[in-house]
């Protein structure tokens, strides 16, 4: 199987996103095996059947939902996520005049263009058969950086917004380069960094932090909360008290992520050591909801076959 | 200029499903080739933001770069040194024949041979791309007839020669002419050599010590004067010596310029060196490993009596293939090393971007399914065609 290997790798740097026409479900190895429908915790509605085997229920974006799935490690973390968006892609037909619109994170300072690229092409994009005229990465070697960061927003807006936001957070908290004492409303714009995020970089730089940029572009708070859903990709102890400050304590400009709590789709994906500063109270409650999590990773239909 | 824009609208192709050989490793990549070259389809994505214009589904085989054959007599009944009114067919003929044996590239090897074979035969073997006619021609190699008496192997003995007084001069006459030239084996004990080699690698022909009874020291000062390549190791040599372990001893000699890498052809069918040996040599030395045939006119033939330029040669027997290393290794001994010996490693003998897409496909058991010279198909196998 071809694993789309998680695409968080601490996170750093300017957003993409990307439109996928349509994804390759066949390289998951996945068969058929119909269409499960999930009811939310806090919902039961069903929208409209959708044939095939098993339960009837389908998808909805009827309710507002915080979901919070625990793994046990960061491999198994990184596999569930993988296949909670292939299956948010597949669900949302995309096709020749419908683009799923999905946004991530690249993983490394604007600073090296060519790793920043070559991370996107060898992690993701030479895995599918994307239109390369449907990924637009933010130019950190552009003459006007602000003018930049405006187009893309404006490219995000033409594009419809963005369907699914996946990301990480930083020790700090942070999302995207969005550091402590940004404005939760924030958009797309030239960042300086803090001293624990360039400290966090030196290793794309050998260690050398004289050599790591103080800059950043990236995606605002703002931003990210446009998106119809949130997925936050959280693992390792030296995460766990930021995810403590995301989701138990309240929405602070100190701690970005902590926005998100006021998005309406959002979901945690964590493995036990991120899960260590939170409440025994809130993981066991979690815990209790896997299986009703673990549905959303059932295989749906391939999209070539169930076309 | 021009040329870069007309390989800019050719198709793009994009191999998948394969392991391809590259930075001595399999990796699970997809090749890319456009106007015959080994594309970075990075640069495609991000720059010109195009996808690819066909896919072809490799079957999951393994894909490497041609194999590049330095030392080949001829073959299919074809004898190279033979003087023929049309030389020319003959090594077209071979070249074609060799395709199937993943061979894209090779250096016609003619052995000691009167003047007139020379004068003859080399004017008629020019340096030739390869493509769907049959594998390129990368130069001869002229093995003689400079080479020593008590190891002159399966050469005549009435046309060995050695350097007079004046020594280049000599081996022009002799040869008629060094164009279309790209080896000269010779045996560095005789005298004058140091000078001849000098000119030969100024003239950028590789140097190659073989036929030859000298010690290490000579074989050293050998290097030092220019020469690269150590013709068939262990035959046609004084056998290793732990006392003196004559130019086998190059493969981890002290003394040879700094940044210089000889290179040594080896001829691993099992018969011409015993399997062991053959190890021996890649530990010592697996960087510098060069796989060759050695082929004669008997290859591809049955038994019987065939030519061997002025002999006569029986032919009663079978050749076996020898594993002794990593499948990387075997596949860089056939491709890359010779490639660099002769200093193409920029285009032949790799697939890495902007090579020139020269390269087999094999399976796991290493058969050759097809090849491909400028991303062009050449030969397929029987099984494979539709």
């Amino acid at each position: 199987m071809r694993r789309i290997r998680g695409t968080r790798r601490g996170l750093l740097c300017a957003w993409v996103y990307i439109r996928v026409l349509r994804l390759r479900a066949t390289r998951a190895g996945w068969g058929r095996s119909g269409l499960v429908g999930v009811g939310c915790s806090s919902c039961s509605s069903v929208g409209r059947a959708s044939g095939s085997t098993g339960l009837n229920l389908s998808w909805k974006l009827c309710v507002t939902i915080m979901r919070l799935v625990i793994l046990d490690n960061y491999d198994l973390a990184s596999e569930w996520a993988a296949k909670y968006i292939c299956n948010r892609i597949i669900q949302f037909r995309p096709g020749q005049d419908r683009y799923f619109t999905l946004g991530l994170p690249t993983g490394l300072p604007r600073n090296h263009p060519e790793s920043y690229h070559s991370y996107m092409w060898n992690n993701f994009f030479k895995h599918i058969d994307i239109d390369p005229n449907n990924a637009h990465i933010l130019d950190g070697n552009a003459t006007d950086l602000q003018a930049e960061c405006d187009a893309f927003e404006k490219k995000i807006k033409e594009a419809g917004g963005i369907d699914l936001f996946v990301g990480g957070i930083g020790p700090d908290g942070h999302i995207a380069f969005n550091e402590p004492g940004s404005s939760l409303v924030s958009r797309t714009r030239l960042k300086t960094l803090a001293m624990d995020t360039i400290l966090a970089n030196a290793k794309y730089f050998d260690g050398d932090l004289s050599k790591v940029p103080t800059m950043a572009l990236t995606v605002g708070v703002g931003t990210v909360m446009d998106a119809r859903e949130v997925m936050i990709l959280i693992t390792g102890a030296h995460k766990a008290f930021a995810l403590y400050k995301a989701i138990e304590e309240g929405v602070n400009h100190m701690w970005t992520v902590s926005a998100f709590q006021q998005h309406p789709r959002t979901i945690f994906v964590c493995d036990e050591d991120a899960t260590l500063e939170l409440r025994v109270k809130t993981v066991k409650y979690f815990k209790g909801l896997m299986h009703v999590h673990n549905k959303l990773v059932d295989p749906l239909y391939s999209m070539k076959e169930g076309n | 200029m021009r040329g870069g824009q007309v390989a800019a609208r050719a198709p793009v192709i994009q191999f998948t499903n394969c392991r391809i050989l590259r930075g001595g490793a399999l990796l699970r990549e997809d090749l890319w080739v456009r106007g015959g070259r080994i594309l970075d389809p990075e640069k495609l994505f991000f720059e010109e933001r195009r996808v690819a214009d066909e896919q072809r589904d490799c079957g999951g085989c393994i894909l490497a770069p041609g194999f590049i054959d330095v030392q080949i007599n001829g073959g299919f009944g074809v004898d190279f040194s033979q003087a023929s009114e049309d030389v020319g067919s003959g090594v077209a003929l071979v070249a074609r024949r060799i395709l199937s044996h993943g061979v894209t590239s090779f250096c016609p090897t003619l052995v000691t041979s009167p003047l007139e074979v020379y004068h003859k035969v080399l004017p008629q073997i020019p340096v030739k791309s390869g493509g769907p006619h049959g594998a390129g021609v990368l130069g001869v190699h002229l093995e003689g007839p400079f080479i020593s008496r008590e190891k002159r192997g399966a050469h005549p003995e009435a046309h060995l020669r050695s350097f007079e007084a004046d020594a280049f001069q000599d081996m022009l006459a002799t040869y008629g002419g060094l164009d279309n030239v790209r080896i000269v084996t010779l045996a560095p004990e005789l005298g004058h050599s140091h000078e001849v080699i000098r000119e030969l690698t100024a003239l950028g022909i590789c140097v190659s010590l073989g036929h030859s009874v000298a010690d290490l020291g000579t074989a050293e000062e050998a290097v030092q004067s220019g020469a690269t390549f150590i013709t068939h190791l262990f035959n046609a040599m004084l056998p290793f010596h732990h006392r003196d372990p004559g130019i086998v001893g190059l493969l981890t000699s002290d003394r040879l310029p700094a940044g210089r890498r000889i290179f040594y052809g080896m001829i691993a069918d099992g018969i011409h060196t015993n399997p062991a040996a053959l190890r021996i040599a890649h530990r010592a030395h697996p960087k510098g490993l060069v796989l060759v045939t050695d082929a004669v006119p008997a290859l591809g033939l049955g038994n019987g009596r065939h030519t061997l330029g002025q002999q006569e040669v029986e032919v009663d027997g079978l050749t076996a293939y020898v594993a002794g290393c990593s499948v990387e290794s075997a596949l860089e001994a056939a491709s890359l090393h010779p490639a660099q010996l002769l200093g193409l490693e920029k285009c032949k003998g790799t697939l890495d971007f902007g090579a020139d897409a020269d390269f087999v496909v094999l399976d796991d058991s290493l058969h050759v399914r097809a090849t491909y010279i400028s991303g062009e198909l050449v030969w397929q196998a029987e099984e494979a065609r539709p």
